[in-house]
């Protein structure tokens, strides 16, 4: 069997180096473990190996989150490991958020898995609790032997791409994130059995609790319609004829910006829908339907608006995620705001 | 409603002679078939495979999943007011070649068909790689409008299935099942002292490539309305739907509903199961209102204390659940939900459009944005390229190789929202 490579990443406190005093201590690599490393080395046996242990001031990291990351990341990647392991940092608040931000880096530049351990309270949890499994561990370095035991279990697991279980199961803190599995029983009979819990005041488990969503309160009325600036931007796929973007039809991962010059009236030569989520016949035989260029030039022309945007945003909102969608809002309103535009007329399908 | 179903259990699918059922397996004279199938002015050409389980064969745009029925004694035929009159169905004996199908392909009609895998990775997902496969490449005549082009594919499906399934006719079945549901109060008195369960069956009504068929009418038009479950199976409830070919009910899908089987088995023992309600899922918020005030009506009518709700598709259709949810626990009748999840390809984000404090009792069948790879197949039924444009799909997702990396999403019935699988998603 192949031997897994793995590099750990602790604090200059576990390494030995010294407590408060030289929390500026800038990063280092050394080959093989180092402090809590052996403990896990040990777990290991011949299964996995610690290659390398890359330690760094946790005063050092925090005011040079950037840099320190970098560092710390060019350091891992030499050793091109199959797991990364942070801590555990227990509720040290500074390694927490070291260790959070070495996962995130790894996670999305080396697209390798991270296993960590913390204590629920410990900052780094809720910044990065996605980009790692982060075992709940005891408030300080007492709960050491206990962590070390379902840390290695999951980076062995994670290694050898075998499925995680379920945070329960493994003891890791929830990353929010919804994985699928296959369940033992089919979907339907799941659904009589919660029912009839339900219906006997039995305990029942959601599969899925109900989301929460932002609440996003209006702005103020444009006072002057005549003198404001509009935008016309729409999340039912309107795009230019062909679809230069090749936007998806479903769950979009990115939007276009599109000029209306010389366009004053939208048709099936010079447009189309990318939406794949309800019936496209109409809209591409008239596209005004879902992005009415057509009213608003004439609008404009009359006077009865200030002026039309020169461009129009498109996306495609079936199945988009929530996350892409803030994404894609976040940076179209900073380009409307600095291009002076005063009111939005946002079309959906 | 009374009705026996007879299982002829089909252990493989060969071209021959006759189209005939013997030994378990079903022959199938290709020409015949091919003739009945393309027997409409608007089909240029007809063409027939067979895929098999576990074979390296990929089908690509699949637009419905048909199983091949046949009334062997009670009222009416099968698909009603499409195949046969309108007359009621769901009484009686129905022969069914269990473990056959009819799977449609063709060209593309939107963006919005799926695949289905017969081995690989992408088999796990999809019920109808377990099935033996008569697939109909339907390809239409030039210059037909894509409503037009939707439904004489549909209806060439049918066509099909309902040949094949009278190969079944005068076959010995090898099981047989009996459903019954007794006209209301009688059913209500049969177990007076079980709680009363209905089911609400949701089916999407969109437009093209999202819409249902009742008894022939397009669902859009309905108000909620009663049936029996029993009906179901005779195909009263057609498909006329595959966007997003994950979580959409294929015919096959309606023919076989699991939710109704799995509450036929607790029926007399955990609870009485007292009827369906279907209703639909239109666009407009009048149509949803609507739709869910009638359907929260019914439920009361009938008497529930409690009901499974299954969604078809989601975002839009996200919003006529939550209605429904919320209309019918008001009203004191306890629910659950069967919903799938876009939580994103990461699986980070809310993974519906639309929420409520009484959905406290939910059945995931899985995110459908995960990302698959497929491997490339030796065999292609259909037309591979459209893997780039399906809903699922993006820029890129067919490989040079054949293979497909798109999400699940364009796997027919990998989240079918009736409970089909045991795909499902939970924290992590």
């Amino acid at each position: 069997m192949v031997t897994i490579k793995v590099v750990h990443y602790i604090n200059q406190f576990y390494a030995g180096i010294g407590g408060e005093e030289k929390a500026d201590h800038r990063p280092e690599v050394r080959e093989g473990v180092v402090g809590p490393g052996m403990a896990f080395q040990k777990t290991f046996g011949e299964e996995a190996e610690i290659k390398a242990t890359v330690i760094c001031g946790d005063t050092y990291f925090n005011e040079n989150l950037e840099t320190a990351t970098s560092e710390v990341i060019a350091m891992i990647e030499k050793y091109s490991p199959d797991v990364v392991i942070c801590g555990p940092a227990f509720n040290a608040g500074r390694y927490g958020v070291a260790s959070g931000a070495v996962a995130k880096a790894v996670h999305e530049k080396l697209g390798v898995p991270v296993v960590s351990g913390m204590y629920p309270e410990n900052p780094g949890v809720d910044i990065y609790k996605k980009y790692a499994y982060i075992i709940e561990t005891a408030n300080s370095a007492v709960g050491m032997r206990k962590a070390v035991q379902p840390m290695a279990k999951l980076v062995i697991k994670l290694a050898r791409g075998e499925q995680v279980g379920s945070p329960e199961d493994e003891g890791y803190i929830s990353r929010g994130i919804r994985q699928n599995y296959f369940a033992a029983e089919r979907g339907s009979k799941r659904a009589v059995n919660m029912l009839i819990n339900k219906l006997k005041d039995v305990d029942y488990t959601t599969e899925y609790p109900m989301p929460v969503f932002d609440r996003v309160s209006p702005s103020a009325a444009i006072k002057d319609i005549t003198k404001a600036k509009v935008a016309v931007l729409s999340s039912g796929g309107p795009v230019p004829k062909g679809n230069p973007d090749h936007i998806e039809s479903s769950s979009a991962s990115k939007y276009g910006k599109y000029s209306l010059q010389g366009i004053d009236d939208l048709n099936p030569e010079n447009s189309e829908t990318a939406h794949g989520g309800y019936d496209p016949v109409y809209a591409n035989e008239d596209l005004d339907r879902v992005l009415p260029v057509d009213v608003l030039k004439e609008m404009e022309k009359a006077g009865e608006i200030g002026s039309l945007y020169e461009y129009w945003y498109a996306t495609v909102g079936n199945g988009t995620s929530v996350a892409n969608a803030k994404k894609f809002a976040a940076e179209i309103a900073g380009e409307l705001k600095s291009s002076g535009v005063d009111a939005v007329i946002l079309t959906s399908t | 409603m009374r009705l026996e179903v007879g299982n002829i259990m089909i252990k493989d699918v060969q071209f021959g002679a006759k189209t005939e059922v013997n030994n378990g397996i079903l022959f199938v004279n290709k020409e015949e078939l091919a003739q009945i199938t393309g027997d409409d002015d608007h089909i240029s050409s007809v063409e027939v495979f067979l895929a098999k389980p576990g074979e390296q064969t990929r089908i690509i745009p699949v637009k419905d999943v048909i199983e091949p029925r046949v009334k062997v004694s009670g009222n009416g035929g099968v698909f009603p007011g499409f195949i046969s009159n309108v007359d009621m169905v769901g009484e009686g004996r129905t022969n069914v070649l269990k473990g056959a199908a009819v799977v449609t392909t063709g060209r593309i009609v939107g963006f919005q068909e799926g695949i289905i895998d017969m081995s690989g990775p992408g088999a796990e997902y999809t019920p109808f790689s377990k099935t033996m496969n008569v697939v109909v490449k339907v390809d239409p005549i030039e210059g037909l409008h894509q409503h037009e082009h939707e439904r004489v594919v549909r209806l060439a499906g049918f066509r099909a299935a309902e040949y094949l399934g009278q190969a079944g006719k005068n076959i010995e079945a090898d099981s047989v099942q009996v459903f019954e549901t007794k006209p209301l109060l009688e059913q209500v008195n049969e177990y007076p002292n079980l709680p009363k369960v209905a089911y609400v069956y949701m089916l999407i009504t969109q437009g093209l490539l999202h819409d249902t068929f009742v008894y022939g009418v397009d669902a859009k038009h309905i108000l909620p309305t009663i049936i029996y479950p029993t009906e179901m199976m005779d195909g009263a409830v057609v498909s006329g739907n595959c966007v997003s070919a994950c979580d959409k009910n294929t015919t096959y899908s309606h023919q076989n509903n699991p939710i109704i089987h799995d509450l036929y088995a607790g029926h007399g023992k955990d609870f009485n199961f007292i009827g369906c309600v279907i209703t639909n899922e239109n666009v407009t918020l009048s149509d949803k209102e609507r739709s869910s005030n009638m359907t929260a009506k019914l439920v009361e009518f009938m008497g529930a204390d409690g009901v499974i709700i299954s969604e078809e598709g989601f975002g839009n259709p996200d919003a006529d659940l939550v209605m429904n949810c919320s209309k019918i626990e008001k009203k004191g009748i306890k629910t659950v939900l069967v919903t799938s999840e876009y939580a994103g390809r990461d699986g980070a984000s809310q993974s519906l459009a639309d929420s409520s404090e009484y959905g406290d009792a939910v059945i995931s069948v899985g995110n459908a944005n995960e990302i698959i790879t497929l491997p490339p197949m030796k065999t292609v039924i259909g037309y591979p390229e459209v893997a780039d444009i399906i809903a699922g799909g993006f820029d890129g997702s067919l490989g040079e190789d054949g293979s497909i990396t798109a999400e699940l999403q364009v796997i027919i019935g990998a989240t079918n929202e009736l409970g089909f699988g045991c795909l499902t998603a939970r924290e992590s």
